[in-house]
């Protein structure tokens, strides 16, 4: 599969009621790397696997979320493409100069009907992984560092009108359906887990009145001890958890759900399968959505249900 | 070591010990008992959402989204950020008391 288009989550930038609070978790409980502040305020991170500069942007404000989230798309006249295939369907775009983040190049911004600002990018300064392009070791120091994760994965967002949202990923940026869950009618959506890449997911929506809402931000580990230590880490370091250490049904990941300072949900996970644009979506029924979610227990919280930033 | 007050949560009726530099959710949480609904408990999401009803106290900074100005003032508080400085008595008020006061009715 040649990967064109819509490559990968890119960043997201975050809200935190107590910035010195925030720059503590993600540097030192959860181990991403610092690689710069701008003048706006905000703090910028990578994994310590990402090669491009930044992918967790935070800032202080009075209220926690999510401000936006980006993906890197393979280059600027695929930028141009896309900019112009939103507008043709409808969607308004703004675009941000380069520099406006740092090392990010030229962004496109578009708001999708769940009230969500999602934005494109095509350029981003790769600072590397710490280690050469040349016969590199298999990791680093800051692999062992807190938590650690590889990467900034996918999100979670909660909002209303996610069929529209759907079409918008789907007939424009190039995504397909991987997994689904239906509501009680049989027939209308209450999650989608969509794809642009061979992941089990890069990004998911699940039906909310509310328009905006973040549930989670999702780092992947390489492994389920892996996760298990990062449940160490998160009582060490008297992190909320939410649930877990326990597996979904949905996408097969073994995860941790739990809340950074400010009561921004986070996801540790590993694992998940190899999916193709090819391949049919799974669905899941209403009876059944507890072991979707939580494979073990096969019941819902109430607070993983309703509890968003 | 600080001082330590008694909350009483009024919906439940459950009274918890708390000690002035933890927060009301937390020294509920760690005895094991019901009362509260428990979110992020970090301020951000507003299901542990009370109503100071006695008592004095301090709070750290909550979302906005959750808790406005007025109702800071009117001593509607989140109760992951709520120190108490004396005895306490809180009502629920959050997203969640629905399913609190159901689960409190259901299990009598």
């Amino acid at each position: 599969m040649a990967m064109t288009g819509v490559l990968r989550p890119g960043h997201i930038s975050m809200r935190v009621l107590d910035l010195e609070e925030g720059i503590n978790f993600y540097k030192n409980v959860l181990g991403l790397v610092e690689t710069g502040r701008d003048g706006q305020g905000r703090v910028y991170f990578k994994a310590w696997d990402e090669r491009e500069h930044n992918s967790v942007l935070i800032r202080e404000a009075d209220t926690a979320g999510v401000d936006f989230f980006a993906f890197k798309v393979a280059d600027k006249a695929t930028l141009d493409k896309l900019d112009g295939d939103l507008q043709a369907f409808g969607v308004k775009t703004e675009r941000i100069p380069a520099g406006e983040m740092l090392e990010t190049g030229e962004r496109v911004r578009f708001e999708v009907p769940s009230g969500h600002l999602i934005e494109l990018y095509a350029e981003k300064t790769d600072v590397g992984n710490g280690q050469s392009y040349v016969n590199p070791d298999p990791w680093v120091p800051d692999a062992e560092r807190g938590i650690a994760p590889t990467r900034m994965d996918h999100c979670l967002l909660y909002g209303p009108d996610i069929e529209k949202v759907q079409e918008i990923f789907e007939k424009v940026l190039g995504f397909y359906l991987v997994e689904h869950v239906v509501m009680e009618d049989g027939k209308t959506d209450l999650a989608i887990w969509l794809s642009c890449s061979t992941k089990a997911h890069d990004i998911a929506f699940v039906r909310h009145p509310e328009p905006g809402k973040l549930h989670h931000i999702s780092f992947k580990l390489d492994s389920w001890e892996k996760v298990l230590r990062a449940a160490d880490i998160m009582s060490m370091n008297r992190i909320s958890i939410d649930i877990g250490p326990t597996r979904h049904g949905i996408t097969r990941g073994s995860t941790i759900y739990a809340f950074d300072p400010s009561g921004n949900r986070f996801e540790t996970f590993c694992g998940g399968y190899d999916t193709y644009p090819d391949y049919k979506a799974v669905k899941w029924t209403w009876d059944e959505v507890g072991a979707g979610i939580f494979y073990h227990d096969r019941k819902l919280n109430e607070r993983f249900l309703s509890v968003v930033s | 070591m600080g001082q330590r007050f008694a909350v009483t949560i009024e919906d439940s009726g459950e009274r918890v010990a708390c000690a002035d530099n933890d927060n009301v959710l937390r020294a509920m949480e760690a005895l094991g008992r019901k009362g509260i609904p428990v979110g992020c408990r970090g301020g951000g999401c507003g299901v542990c959402k009370v109503q100071v009803t006695g008592g004095a106290y301090h709070t750290r900074k909550m979302s906005r989204a959750c808790v406005t100005e007025a109702e800071e003032a009117d001593g509607v508080v989140l109760a992951c950020k709520l120190f108490p400085e004396s005895d306490l008595s809180v009502k629920v008020v959050g997203k969640m008391v629905k399913a609190v006061c159901a689960g409190i009715q259901g299990s009598t």
